[in-house]
């Protein structure tokens, strides 16, 4: 397993280190500047549609592609007493859909107890499994069940439907585990049409090349998945890597980092803009504070308003704010679009 | 000549600009090609192996180096394009011995 940028005490471990090296490169605009061109600037949010809570930095894998820089070395964790502060904001505001991701939100000793209140509060749940956690311990191992029991919808990547690139992205033997938890999710009624658990699974390119087509990249994964492995799924989500944390030390260890951000800059697709994530969502940091999405929180842009923290939270200040940019996001905006729910052209 | 080789790989983002030199016919070969690669009988996938195998078999390192590209992006494992190259090798081998029966008849032809 390699390790956290964060352990290896890596320059790309801090924000400021990954911004300055995104706004190296003068050849490429400054996003807001290709927004302005195509006369979409400023880019706005439009409503707290999701309440995205990042719980912690804690994973029981180290991806080579991870934005979060997540590992088993991360203690970055939410506290039960800020988790119920998202709580009273969620009740308080009416939210009808939470986004848990980490890390593995699963390692988040409240993880559980949140759940089960957000189910108390009729909201939805989404949670972002990595798979493999549901195998990892025994104390896992019931986790199928108990999202089955609060209807949460499972969100969980596998890069491609075989081992070898799966396995050059997430780490040795993640395909086999992931298969085995997908198919433990399949047993309890996961991704079967009659069932309304819904599983989706999202695809990240496994090296410095752009998604393909989410529609007909989710039918050959159905195909093979059910052939191979007898295994269900609702919706494949197709996701581009961000050009930041353990991708970004990817790109240029491989020497792939300017062909790569020329890529997505030639890539850019002014129809993408209208449904990006950030425009719907809010991003929770395990701290308590604000982002327009988890990739400005792993860079530290907080959202770009006098309300930054959920101490003194604001539905109304924050709903319409203008969503803080630099250059990695034209990863959200090349081609059919890129969000945590997949292309943002629908 | 502006460099010391005939292949320079940063002239493959240049593509587009042969209509500097007469753009009506390079209009309509961007637009049939862009058409072609489209799904249709056969999938944008299929097409992608299709491409990457004929590159191989033209011997175009532009060409090789756009498909291996767009055929990873489009889904295709590297066991499914090797496979795609073996089957531009199998063709241009076997078109190579096929003419071995032509080389047999000229020289049973010519023999006692």
């Amino acid at each position: 397993m390699i390790k956290s940028l964060h352990a290896r005490h890596n320059d790309l471990a801090t924000a400021a280190n990954q911004i300055a090296q995104l706004n190296n490169l003068p050849e490429i605009l400054p996003f807001e500047e290709k927004l302005k061109q195509a006369d979409l600037f400023p880019l706005r949010a439009q409503a707290i549609d999701i309440f995205q809570m990042n719980v912690g930095y804690m994973c029981n894998q180290t991806c080579a592609h991870c934005h979060v820089d997540a590992g088993p070395d991360r203690t970055e964790i939410m506290t039960r007493e800020t988790m119920q502060k998202c709580m009273d904001i969620i009740a308080a505001n009416n939210i009808r859909k939470v986004d848990i991701t980490g890390g593995a939100p699963e390692m988040n000793p409240h993880f559980t107890w949140f759940v089960e209140q957000c189910t108390k509060l009729n909201v939805r749940v989404m949670v972002r499994c990595n798979l493999t956690i549901i195998v990892a311990n025994e104390k896992y191992k019931t986790l199928p069940s108990f999202f089955a029991k609060h209807k949460v919808e499972v969100i969980s990547s596998l890069p491609f439907y075989n081992a070898s690139r799966t396995d050059k992205q997430r780490g040795d033997g993640v395909f086999a585990g992931s298969i085995k938890a997908l198919q433990m999710l399949n047993s309890v009624g996961y991704g079967k049409a009659e069932t309304g658990l819904i599983l989706n699974l999202v695809y990240n390119p496994s090296g410095a090349f752009l998604p393909s087509a989410q529609t007909t990249l989710e039918r050959d994964f159905k195909l093979t998945l059910k052939r191979d492995f007898d295994i269900d799924f609702n919706n494949l989500f197709c996701i581009t890597n961000m050009p930041i944390s353990r991708f970004l030390d990817y790109l240029i260890q491989s020497n792939n980092y300017e062909n790569y951000m020329s890529r997505l800059v030639n890539a850019f697709n002014p129809a993408a803009v209208a449904g990006l994530m950030c425009r719907n969502t809010l991003s929770v940091g395990w701290d308590g504070y604000l982002y327009d999405c988890d990739f400005n929180q792993m860079l530290g842009l907080k959202v770009e308003n006098k309300i930054q923290h959920i101490d003194n939270f604001d539905a109304h200040e924050l709903q319409n704010r203008n969503i803080v940019l630099n250059k990695h996001c034209y990863g959200c905006t090349a081609g059919a679009g890129s969000s945590c729910g997949g292309e943002t052209i629908k | 000549m502006t460099s010391n080789h005939y292949y320079n790989a940063a002239d493959l983002a240049k593509f587009g600009n042969i209509g500097e030199f007469q753009k009506e016919l390079a209009d309509k070969f961007f637009s049939y090609y862009n058409e072609v690669f489209k799904d249709g009988a056969l999938s944008a996938r299929e097409k992608s192996l299709i491409a990457l195998a004929v590159a191989h078999a033209v011997q175009c390192p532009y060409c090789i180096d756009a498909y291996s590209t767009d055929a990873v992006e489009k889904g295709n494992s590297e066991t499914m394009m090797m496979e795609a190259v073996h089957v531009a090798a199998a063709i241009r081998g076997g078109a190579t011995l096929v003419h071995g029966v032509q080389m047999m008849n000229k020289v049973k032809e010519i023999s006692m």
